[in-house]
């Protein structure tokens, strides 16, 4: 079998972290998923316009690059905020009482940011395709009923797109969960930055990262396993041809 | 932002692009002479025929390009054997590395993309085959393969943009690609946002210019399916 000469627990806390950072992303990314497509089949011409500009872009840039722009933009971005925000403190004498410091944007937090941005461009493809496979009939029936919009969603929108929208969802689901591998990149310590180090210091890179594979492996058929379940529990009642 | 640190650097950047490009389209090539093999072998009832092909498509497509890539270009120098072997020049290059991990992982994806759309062929058209005498291999050169190709169109379509977002990793080894181009300017000038908005719009400009090409190629090859008067 595999020796790991004792980094074993060490991939293991990584493998935590991998999933901890894929699950945090999943809930963003449904939840931008779910406004986005929303935002694309509603009245408001902006609101079409901004969901679509969202989805074009995104789709159109690698995800490695996205994640980068976000991580030293973003530490850019926040450093000039608090230099501004000195001036303005120095301007009122409030310089004793109010003092930024240089802030480390954390790996953790823009790369769950990033990856759940990505993906939710995705799911928004996901789910318009989903609500609008659900009949226009009933939900103009649910109107009809003195039902509000939020109820409509709620009782009769959300619990048939769920239905059209897991083979899409697993799809993108399985993507997001590969991709976590890339905030290694951006110094996180998830599976496949425990697995270099252990790799660096033991010098069998083969073997680790071929047990970061199998990790990998093993998140994918778990997953597979359990979408399968959830299409058949949300097929109940679907007649097959 | 001050896009004068790109113009300077201009060069770095169409180096990038150079590689990148150079680096997809191999892969992509590649990839797809293995795929069409593999595609028909996943597409047979031979249980043990098809196993083999599973398993490879099946670690391909369930661990991220990052990790494969890392496996071969950094695990491949662990065996002695493979050091000493006359492959090593081979895979001592990053070059060559990303461009085995790309052109495999492509082909898994790829591999699936043809056996759906095989498997998708009208028996009508098969038995019609059989019943003007050709063989099984013909049927499958004339009427099973090029229907395959035209039904596997949208997605390999898709497979050819996420291998060039993919393609991205190249930098984490090494290359200099477009996003290597980019970490090195954000590096030399620490100007994240103009570094890496250039790269972004490149990629975009890439990724534009493969949906309209494969626009294009629907348009020629779903031809017979339009109105008369519109073709």
């Amino acid at each position: 079998m595999l020796d790991l000469k004792g980094y074993g627990p060490s991939i293991l806390q990584g493998a935590l972290l991998t999933l901890q950072v894929a699950l945090l992303a999943l809930a963003i990314a449904v939840a931008l998923g779910m406004v986005g497509a929303l935002a694309k089949l509603s009245g408001s011409r902006i609101a079409r316009g901004l969901a679509s500009l969202y989805t074009t872009v995104v789709r159109g840039v690698p995800e490695l690059v996205l994640m980068l722009l976000v991580f030293f933009g973003g530490q850019v971005l926040i450093n000039r905020l608090g230099d501004l925000l000195n001036e303005l403190a120095a301007r009122h004498g409030l310089e004793d009482r109010i003092y930024i410091d240089y802030i480390d944007v954390d790996p953790f937090l823009s790369g769950v940011l990033t990856i759940g941005f990505i993906y939710g461009a995705y799911l928004t493809e996901t789910f318009r395709g989903a609500i609008l496979a659900v009949p226009a009939g009933q939900l103009e029936a649910g109107r009809a009923y003195g039902m509000s919009r939020l109820q409509v969603l709620q009782r009769i929108l959300l619990p048939q797109m769920v239905r059209h929208a897991i083979p899409g969802f697993g799809n993108n689901w399985l993507v997001l969960l590969k991709a976590t591998a890339l905030v290694s990149v951006i110094g996180l310590d998830d599976m496949v930055r425990k697995a270099a180090l252990a790799a660096g210091a033991t010098r069998l890179p083969f073997t680790f990262y071929l047990v970061v594979a199998l990790g990998f492996l093993a998140f994918t058929t778990v997953s597979v396993l359990i979408l399968r379940w959830a299409e058949q529990r949300y097929s109940v009642g679907i007649r097959r041809v | 932002m001050d896009f004068s640190v790109i113009a300077d650097n201009l060069e770095l950047y169409l180096e990038g692009l150079a590689t990148t490009v150079s680096l997809v389209a191999a892969a992509l090539v590649i990839g797809l002479c293995l795929a069409v093999p593999l595609g028909i072998v996943q597409s047979s009832r031979n249980p043990l025929l098809r196993l083999p092909v599973f398993c490879f498509s099946y670690f391909f497509r369930g661990t991220p390009l990052l990790v494969q890539a890392f496996l071969i270009y950094y695990g491949a120098g662990q065996f002695a054997a493979v050091q000493g072997s006359l492959l090593w020049p081979i895979l001592r290059e990053a070059y060559w590395c990303a461009l085995i991990a790309f052109s495999l992982n492509t082909a898994a994806y790829t591999t699936e993309i043809l056996r759906g759309a095989i498997v998708a062929a009208p028996y009508g058209e098969i038995e019609a085959a059989w019943a003007c005498g050709m063989s099984r291999a013909v049927t499958m050169r004339r009427i099973i393969l090029p229907g395959a190709f035209r039904r596997a169109l949208p997605a390999y379509g898709n497979e050819v943009i996420f291998m060039l977002h993919g393609s991205a990793i190249a930098s984490v080894i090494t290359l200099i690609d477009l996003t290597g181009a980019a970490r090195i300017i954000n590096a030399r000038y620490y100007t994240p946002y103009e570094a890496f908005l250039t790269a972004a719009a490149f990629y975009m400009a890439l990724t534009f210019l493969i949906v309209g090409g494969f626009r294009l190629l629907e348009r020629k090859w779903y031809a017979h399916l339009r109105a008369r008067d519109q073709r």
